[in-house]
């Protein structure tokens, strides 16, 4: 590990100053991403500026009903709010899918959303990467892609972004507020992440020295419900292969029921949490049935482009959705059963 | 180069000089001695390390000792002050819940922070959506998932998931398995 400096930040405004004048200076929140990395020599910055004391550690309520989460509350606190568990049953899933007990008492919400991929190849300072050293080449095309993306990448990157969380804020049309040098500003988090088109070392739209200092949740649209289903390769403690969060809005009075509207995202498919626009447009007005869910699901993942490798992922992808819709529609249990058209 | 870190560390007070690299894993084992921590993978994913930082389960490998100034820690070993066990412990001995034993020390933590979040009604993905303040009951369901974080390369899982339970209080012989 390089050595580095070390500054405890007394306030947001004073750690944006601190990393904004030093071209290499970087955040510590958890560390649980960051501290493997500086042993992995992956990154190497010469300034940590340690946010561990500031004031960012709160769940307030905020007038309209929403949540405001400070950008230093853990991943298992927020996980165990209960007015996140009453309002946000998705969001907290999507936490407690995530890493192990232990992590997730460290990790912070804002460093989730800014965790780096875990794509093996970015992880080993000895293989070309276009993420790590832009430029040197990527090292998964034609490599080991099983957790690569099939959906937005480029032929620069096939990286996916690894957090849970990220996607069901995605699903949450969550804000982001982030302090830079010119002021505080607003991002949605579905335009947080970036894909990666020719500069895929370039993880979101933040520029050097912005600081998240908290994450907005909209109140709770009455009536709908959401949840948040992962696939992975082991029960426990790992990264998705494919993830989907949903929030479907149904009106039951309709002679069928019919989806009002459906939000949703999936995780382990792309270079950011993706939004299922597609799926979503479909579906608005269109009968709570099995069959629109399997229309939708094919609709969104025609843009599908998978590497050798991970072609599985289409029809993983395809099949979760459908299923995590019926169960949101309250269809019951039915297998979907893998169909190539 | 050198920060002051002041720490208590199984109920001592210590007051180091650390190079920021240092992580709170090597400061215990390196600086002060302290061998309960194991360093396994030294990337958060075996729990070998896991200590309690101010009553919380962490990865002692991935915190930057700088960083933890004032902070209380608790490893196995300050679990069982003057030698006499926690029922953690004795629970793990009792039930045969480790052979090598390398793994033991982080479990040890890792568990009995498990014990205080499900008293304390916070839920795992295996929980229920539904909210109310009512512990959790350990079932082997919700101690496999709450304890992914911690590995045992001999493989001793299923005495160790017998181990907490018997701590938690539970009935071990009541409690249903499918196994």
């Amino acid at each position: 590990m390089r050595p580095f400096d070390y500054a405890r930040a007394d306030d947001p405004a004073g750690a944006v100053a601190a990393v904004a004048e030093r071209p290499d200076a970087t955040y510590l929140a958890g560390g649980t991403n960051l501290v493997d990395h500086l042993k992995l020599g992956i990154t190497a910055p010469d300034l940590l500026v340690d946010l561990g004391r500031l004031d960012l550690a709160d769940i307030e309520e905020l007038p309209d009903g929403g949540l405001r989460v400070g950008a230093m509350v853990r991943n298992s606190d927020l996980a165990a709010d209960p007015r996140v568990r009453r309002d946000h049953p998705m969001l907290s899933r999507a936490l407690l899918s995530g890493a192990s007990g232990q992590l997730r008492n460290a990790a912070t919400t804002g460093g989730n959303l800014l965790q780096r991929t875990r794509c093996v190849y970015f992880q080993d300072p000895t293989t070309p990467c276009n993420k790590r050293a832009p430029g040197s080449g990527c090292s998964a095309l034609g490599g080991y892609t099983r957790y690569h993306a099939i959906l937005g990448a480029s032929d620069a990157c096939i990286a996916t972004h690894p957090s849970d969380m990220a996607v069901a804020l995605a699903a949450l049309d969550a804000t982001v507020v982030v302090l830079g040098a010119g002021g505080e500003t607003r991002i949605p988090v579905t335009q947080l992440h970036r894909l990666p088109g020719d500069e895929p070392e370039r993880d979101t739209v933040l520029e050097h020295g912005d600081l998240i200092t908290a994450v907005e949740l909209p109140p709770p649209a009455s009536g709908t419900r959401s949840t948040y289903r992962k696939i992975r390769d082991r029960a426990s403690f790992a990264f998705a292969l494919v993830s989907v969060a949903a929030v479907l809005d149904l009106d039951p009075d309709a002679a069928q029921p019919t989806v009002r509207s459906a939000r949703i995202a999936l995780g382990g498919v792309a270079h950011a949490p993706w939004r299922a626009r597609r799926a979503e447009q479909l579906l608005a007005g269109a009968p709570a049935t099995r069959e629109s869910f399997r229309r939708a699901a094919a609709a969104e993942l025609e843009q599908a482009r998978p590497v050798e490798g991970n072609e599985f992922k289409v029809t993983m992808a395809r099949g979760v959705m459908v299923s995590v819709l019926a169960e949101l529609a309250g269809l019951g249990e039915e297998n979907e059963e893998p169909h190539d058209e | 180069m050198g920060h002051p870190v002041h720490l208590v560390i199984d109920g001592q007070p210590h007051d180091l000089t650390v190079d920021p690299r240092t992580t709170l894993l090597d400061a215990l084992r390196d600086h002060l001695g302290n061998m309960s921590p194991k360093k396994g993978c030294d990337h958060g994913q075996c729990g070998a390390c896991t200590v309690l930082v101010d009553g919380r389960r962490l990865n002692s490998c991935l915190l930057l000792a700088v960083s933890l100034d004032g902070a209380e820690v608790l490893t196995s070993d300050g679990l069982a002050p003057d030698g006499e066990l926690s029922a953690m412990h004795a629970a793990f001995l009792e039930q045969d819940a480790f052979q090598c034993g390398y793994c033991t020390p982080g479990q040890i933590c890792s568990a009995t922070g498990v014990l205080r979040e499900a008293a304390d009604g916070r839920p795992s993905v295996v929980t229920d959506d539904h909210v109310d303040d009512q512990p959790i009951e350990l079932t082997e369901d919700e101690i496999r998932e709450r304890m992914s974080g911690n590995l045992c390369r001999c493989g001793a899982y299923v005495n160790i998931v017998a181990a907490v339970q018997q701590a938690a209080g539970a009935s071990t012989a009541s409690e249903g398995t499918d196994r």
